[in-house]
């Protein structure tokens, strides 16, 4: 019985109540609410239809799956764009 | 005249330039244009978080549509960080593979260090990078770096940003004769007359950024620049003159002449 209320509990924060989760990005640390893809935490950035590229966890994510890339807890992120140099 | 071919593509323009330490995105395009250079190479960098959404980005001003971009991996220290760096820029240009190799060794001189930038070509080449490859004027070095596929080798004229000139054109002219893939100089050059000796020595391209962003006025000596590597190049084709102490030959005849008197030399 004990049991079913803490699955009951568990299931009401993960639908109901954003869980706070902290990010690094670009090295800074950042809070946010989860769940967060990555394409909804570059829109919160206002990133969307700018010409960057993502790597996470050192791994590059392609354009193509910023929508299906859920992030976590201690998450690290590079976003980069080009700047002018020789 | 005949085409620059890098990695099986043609560019009309010899001139590569550098979009670093211009005033602002209105004076790179100017400068860019002015030069006629057609691959233009830019860095890779964190983007600022939190910036306003209408600022400017460098590839909007610079689309990849009308130039070649080349990203670079300025600022690197070892060869991981510029494998790094690149496959980003890979995933930024859209699978685009054309890319420029530095790795440095000394933050005082940005001299490279070329056994860490020879395991990173090792690294891109197999990945499928085209790398061109800046590195110290060593021909054993270039010559190493032909070996493992690089596409172009990019000696250095003196040190970055330091517009002191061609200082080896003996070691450059090595490089030239042995290689078989464009040898294009890249850093050192200041004025307009390096680029000319660059070209007229041979190589195949210049590449260079602050010549060009530090001068006094840059539009104008991109537009110095770009005449300066095709003066260069048109009298490497043409094939100077043998120089020759002691053998002056006069550009008049020396018959007809009305004046009679000789030199007294020509006397005793």
């Amino acid at each position: 019985m004990l049991e079913w209320v803490a699955l009951f509990d568990r299931l009401f924060c993960l639908w109901f109540s954003p869980k706070n989760m902290q990010l690094i990005i670009n090295g800074q640390q950042q809070s946010y609410d989860s769940p967060l893809s990555v394409q909804q935490l570059v829109e919160k950035l206002s990133l969307q239809n700018k010409r960057i590229a993502i790597e996470y966890n050192g791994e590059i994510v392609p354009r193509s799956r910023f929508s299906e890339q859920i992030l976590n807890e201690g998450d690290q992120l590079e976003i980069i764009v080009a700047v002018g140099g020789g | 005249m005949e085409p620059l071919v890098i990695a099986g593509k043609s560019y009309s323009s010899r001139l590569l330039l550098g979009t670093g330490k211009y005033r602002d995105f209105a004076e790179t395009r100017a400068a860019v244009e002015a030069s006629g250079s057609q691959i233009i190479t830019v860095a890779i960098r964190r983007t600022n978080i939190g910036q306003s959404p209408d600022e400017p980005n460098l590839l909007d001003v610079l689309p990849p549509s009308q130039f070649t971009l080349l990203p670079n991996t300025a600022g690197c220290y070892t060869a991981e960080d510029a494998v790094r760096t690149l496959r980003l820029a890979r995933e930024l240009l859209d699978g685009h593979s054309l890319v420029k190799l530095e790795v440095l060794g000394d933050q005082k001189t940005l001299f490279p260090d070329v056994a860490a930038t020879v395991e990173a070509a090792k690294i891109l080449v197999k990945e499928g990078f085209q790398v061109m490859v800046y590195t110290s004027d060593d021909p054993i070095i270039a010559r190493q770096l032909e070996e493992i596929g690089c596409v172009a080798i990019m000696p250095l004229a003196s040190l970055i940003g330091s517009g002191m000139g061609i200082l080896n054109p003996w070691n450059l002219q090595i490089i030239i004769d042995n290689a078989k893939v464009p040898v294009i100089v890249d850093a050192g050059v200041g004025t307009a007359s390096d680029a000319a000796i660059a070209m007229e020595l041979g190589c195949d391209g210049v590449l260079m950024n602050t010549a060009v962003a530090s001068a006094h006025n840059p539009v104008l000596m991109a537009s110095a620049m770009r005449k300066a590597v095709e003066a260069g190049r048109e009298a490497y084709l043409a094939g100077r003159m043998p120089k020759k102490i002691y053998r002056a030959s006069p550009s008049s005849p020396a018959e007809g002449m009305f004046t009679g008197t000789q030199h007294p030399a020509a006397n005793s």
